[in-house]
């Protein structure tokens, strides 16, 4: 199972070079096998950087009225990384799921489109920010790192050797905004890294660290806490002892939210680790504790910490004057993106037409608010649409693959993502409180990109070994 | 495992799925009421972005929109104060008024009847351009009425009586629309604190009734048709002609206006002398006599209580009730707590002078699209008999007796017979009185119905009667229009 299949196949036929027959054979394997996903995933990413390239042109059209050669600042290094990714999958991954790139380069190109519209309004304003520029150089260092990651990660499965190694490294990217001097404070959630000026949110990262342990730490476990342990009214609890990193990661999402006040982030990591341990151990108990602790826990906090209690209420009564007019968690920003999604309708304003620049941080926390206002409802449900769909590319590996570590690897990456587009856009949407995460793929912000591609990448990654086993299991019956 | 994995995977689809409901709810459902949320400035940008239509006054501009650097991009502008009353302002801090308030949507297109070039401007990309509005105001009779009114605080009402088209609405002082119109919020917010600081309180329509002024005298043409309608009185019949009346139940007596007899000495007055001299004292009879539900009744079918939509709405004029038989008295010649606007008694002398019959009274011609397609034409429109066309020729013979021969002489136009009434109403111990006219001319074929009324006594006091200020303001109005 360890090292890539190419790389097997490779020596295979070095070792069968004697007989020219076999040589033919496993050539003409290799080429069969190949190509067919990889063209039509070829031709959907020409068919995103057409796209792109039109709503680069629609911006500057509806606002500068005029082409300009910028244009192509914003266009060719993304294209060229992307056709360059392309290249290495089919190099290093040939049989890796050929939807995923072309979905996470659509909507990581939209948002840069949206950011560009959204800073050519602020400047108008005399803003100097460039986020769209940004966006683009963070885009790139994060296709960078996913094709690093196909590149140099020959099999997820190696992952496997260092669970606690994450869980670490995980836990310390988790708690660092708390540390001093480093840590930073916006908009009252204390979640970023401040280093040399350049800001992070480490929060991101900690997402994937985080799913390679459960992965690793539940395939591992998962039989002692299905099942041994003492039955405490008709219950079987686990043991203690194999429910402590449990415990650890419960209260490590409570300090989040206590600490870094931000009941998002804290519903991520919790989320995603009960759906993990679910699937693991297929024990519904651990789903309802864990959310009556969860729940039981956001009530004191929301109870005794004002922060927690006021995010409530502004999002129960947005429209209150009380909470518009706050000073602390005001429900400004919220009203804003709602009148913003309201404006745009079924159809939208049309890219560039709309005033998305009305509502605070439109290109982070409210990209989707500014989307909403510009393709309207439709242009949302493509949007939900492109998520769904990448999300769903995701469970179909965990259904298909039949090696628990990597089903449950894809279920954890595939779920933190919907999870945080759940949290994100239903924070904007009213659909929950709104919390300091960002909308994957589509929002300004670097740690963002990063995390979310690197996931990608995994994926991708993890679906290469997927298409090559159901024949070696054909091959064996 | 795959059996967790599909209900994970359901799970995952109710999340989305309630994205996509919470979003429709936004911006399809609910997207009406949120874009007409208080707190929501974007329908502001919004109607700044489209050029809005222009408003004509009988092909003479009176408002429109330039283009400008701005953000804005489109800057209003006004043709001068006197039509302040007609199209109101359009603000970026302060909101609408006027016609720019109640046309709002045919002004910025927004209109169902420009639908299709809706779509046009959707799927070209062309800005939307609003529709224009083709008001029934004559230019010359509006200026002719601005100017009649000078430095007096007060409103003029003139409409065609056979078409219920409004020819002049003024109401004074006006302002300066511009000085709202302007895009700095700050400057336009200052501008209009100092309106509303001017004591005379610039931004209220007079004419339509932002206030309702005491009618006075010209409300007795109310009484004296009531009376006719009966079919118990005519305008020889003969009412008592003592020198002071005793309010019922009262020790209080009332005087007719020069404390002597009604006309002449005689011990009885006939109810067209009545009028043409203005008595108090046989009006107050005669409203004994008819009871205060006939008066009511006839009050009402010349729009008293209505409120009319020229567009822009106006204040329902008021006749009270459930009054005892002294308040009836006092409210037979206009005083107590009868209340009218300029509107109402223009449109009362508009009825009398088309026979009895109520036209709906209206400032627009017509709306006109960019591409000069008509959006809306507006018709006359009757609103039925106020009085039998009987009654309204008697009523008429005895306005043109009060201009002629009475104590209305102030309305007189060389060559012209003109059927006018002047009022002066009291406001109460030592306050300024009210000063009105309201009549129409040319008797025989009526092209204008015309209502003046002063405030403030005109600046005299006590010492202003209708005759002396509010009649010769009349007088141009009705010259303007008959081209005299």
């Amino acid at each position: 199972m360890s090292g890539s299949s190419l790389l097997q196949r490779a020596a295979h036929v070095i070792k069968d070079q004697t007989d020219p027959h076999t040589i033919t054979m496993n050539i003409g394997r290799l080429i069969r096998v190949v190509p067919r996903s990889r063209n039509i995933e070829a031709t959907l990413i020409l068919f995103v950087l057409g796209l792109y390239a039109f709503e680069l042109a629609q911006v500057q059209l509806s606002t500068l009225a005029k082409i300009t050669p910028e244009l192509l600042t914003f266009w060719v290094p993304i294209a060229l990384l992307a056709l360059l990714f392309h290249v290495v999958l089919r190099i290093r991954a040939s049989e890796s799921d050929s939807l995923m790139l072309p979905i996470g380069l659509a909507l990581n190109t939209l948002g840069i489109s949206e950011i560009y519209r959204l800073d050519i309004a602020q400047s108008a304003l005399g803003s100097h920010d460039l986020f769209g520029v940004k966006q683009v150089i963070w885009s790139c260092v994060a296709l960078a790192c996913a094709i690093l990651v196909i590149w140099l990660v020959p099999s997820h499965l190696f992952l496997r050797r260092y669970i606690y190694i994450s869980m670490i490294v995980g836990i310390a990217l988790l708690v660092s905004p708390m540390l001093p001097f480093i840590g930073l404070k916006i908009n009252g959630a204390q979640l970023w890294l401040s280093i040399g000026g350049l800001t992070f949110q480490p929060g991101e990262l900690a997402k994937i660290a985080l799913t390679i342990f459960f992965a690793g730490y539940l395939v591992t476990h998962r039989d002692s806490l299905a099942s041994v342990g003492r039955k405490v009214f008709g219950v079987r609890l686990p043991q203690a002892r194999d429910l402590g990193p449990i415990l650890v990661i419960w209260l490590a999402s409570l300090l989040v939210l206590v600490v870094q006040r931000d009941l998002g982030t804290s519903l991520l990591y919790f989320g995603l680790f009960l759906v993990m341990i679910y699937v693991a151990t297929a024990r519904s108990i651990y789903v309802y504790v864990g959310l009556g602790v969860f729940g039981a826990g956001a009530f004191i906090a929301g109870r005794l910490l004002d922060y927690v209690g006021g995010r409530f209420d502004a999002w129960l009564n947005p429209f209150s004057d009380t909470h518009y007019n706050a000073t602390v968690n005001s429900s400004y920003q919220l009203v804003q993106g709602l009148f913003a999604m309201a404006h745009g309708g079924i159809w939208g304003t049309g890219l560039g037409a709309g005033v998305p620049q009305m509502v605070p941080v439109a290109e982070s926390d409210f990209i989707i608010a500014s989307l909403g206002e510009e393709l309207g409802l439709i242009g949302l449900f493509a949007i939900f649409g492109l998520y769904l769909l990448l999300v769903s590319r995701g469970l179909r590996i965990a259904f298909n693959h039949s090696d628990d570590f990597s089903k449950l690897l894809a279920i954890g990456l595939s779920f933190v993502l919907a999870l945080q587009t759940f949290i994100v856009v239903g924070g904007v949407t009213r659909v929950v409180p709104l919390t300091g995460l960002t909308t994957p793929f589509l929002a300004a912000g670097g740690s963002s990109l990063l995390a979310n591609w690197i996931i990608i990448g995994l994926l991708l990654r993890i679906s290469d070994s997927l298409k090559a086993e159901p024949q070696k299991v054909q091959v064996s019956a | 495992m795959n059996r967790e994995l599909k209900r994970v995977t359901i799970l995952i689809f109710s999340m989305f799925l309630s994205l996509l409901i919470a979003g429709s709810l936004i911006q399809f459902v609910n997207s009406d009421s949120l874009m007409a949320d208080g707190k929501n400035p974007r329908s502001l940008y919004d109607s700044y972005k489209t050029q809005r239509g222009s408003i004509l006054a009988n092909g003479k501009l009176i408002a429109w929109s330039i283009k400008t650097d701005d953000k804005y991009q489109y800057l209003r502008e006004y043709d001068n104060e006197a039509y302040s009353a007609v199209t109101g302002f359009y603000s970026l801090s302060q909101g609408t008024t006027g016609i720019e308030n109640s046309l709002d949507s045919y002004l910025t297109g927004k209109n169902s009847s420009q639908f299709f070039e809706q779509i046009n401007a959707l799927l070209s990309g062309n800005p939307m351009a609003g529709a224009s509005v083709y008001l029934t105001i004559d230019p010359k009779v509006q200026q002719a009425a601005y100017e009649a009114m000078g430095n007096l605080t007060g409103a003029v009402v003139a409409i065609a009586p056979s078409t219920g088209k409004i020819l002049a609405m003024v109401s004074t002082p006006g302002f300066n629309a511009n000085l709202l119109a302007v895009h700095n919020p700050a400057l336009a917010s200052n501008n209009y604190q100092q309106l509303l600081n001017q004591p005379n309180s610039p931004l209220i329509n007079r004419a339509i009734g932002g206030d309702l002024y005491a009618p006075g005298s010209v409300f007795k043409i109310i009484v004296a048709s009531a009376a006719f309608e009966t079919g118990k009185f005519q305008p020889s019949s003969m009412l008592p002609n003592p020198k002071k009346f005793k309010l019922p139940d009262t020790s209080t007596f009332i005087y007719n206006s020069g404390e002597g007899k009604c006309g002449s000495s005689k011990p009885k007055v006939t109810i067209a002398d009545a009028l043409r001299f203005s008595c108090n004292i046989p009006f107050a009879e005669l409203g004994l006599q008819l009871g205060q539900n006939t008066i009511a009744a006839q009050a009402e079918r010349f729009g008293f209580g209505k409120s009319f939509n020229l567009p822009m709405s106006s204040t329902a004029s008021e006749y009270p009730k459930n009054m005892d038989d002294a308040q009836t008295a006092l409210s037979s010649f206009g005083q107590f707590d009868d209340k009218a606007s300029p509107l109402q008694m223009a449109m009362v002398s508009a009825a009398i002078a088309n026979g009895g019959v109520m036209m709906q009274p209206t400032l627009i011609n017509s709306i006109l699209s960019p591409n000069l397609a008509v959006l809306s034409t507006f018709g006359s429109t009757s609103l039925g008999s106020a009085v039998s066309s009987t009654t309204a020729t008697e009523v008429k013979d005895m306005m043109v007796g009060a201009v002629s021969r009475g104590v209305s002489s102030n309305g007189q136009i060389k060559g012209v017979r003109v059927a006018g009434k002047t009022g002066t109403a009291q406001n109460g111990p030592g306050q300024p009185y009210t000063l009105w006219f309201t009549g129409f001319a040319p008797a025989e074929n009526p092209q204008v119905a015309v209502a003046v009324v002063v405030a403030n006594g005109g600046g005299l006091g006590q010492r202003g009667f209708g005759n002396l200020v509010a009649a010769p303001i009349a007088r141009k109005v009705m010259k303007a229009v008959l081209g005299k």
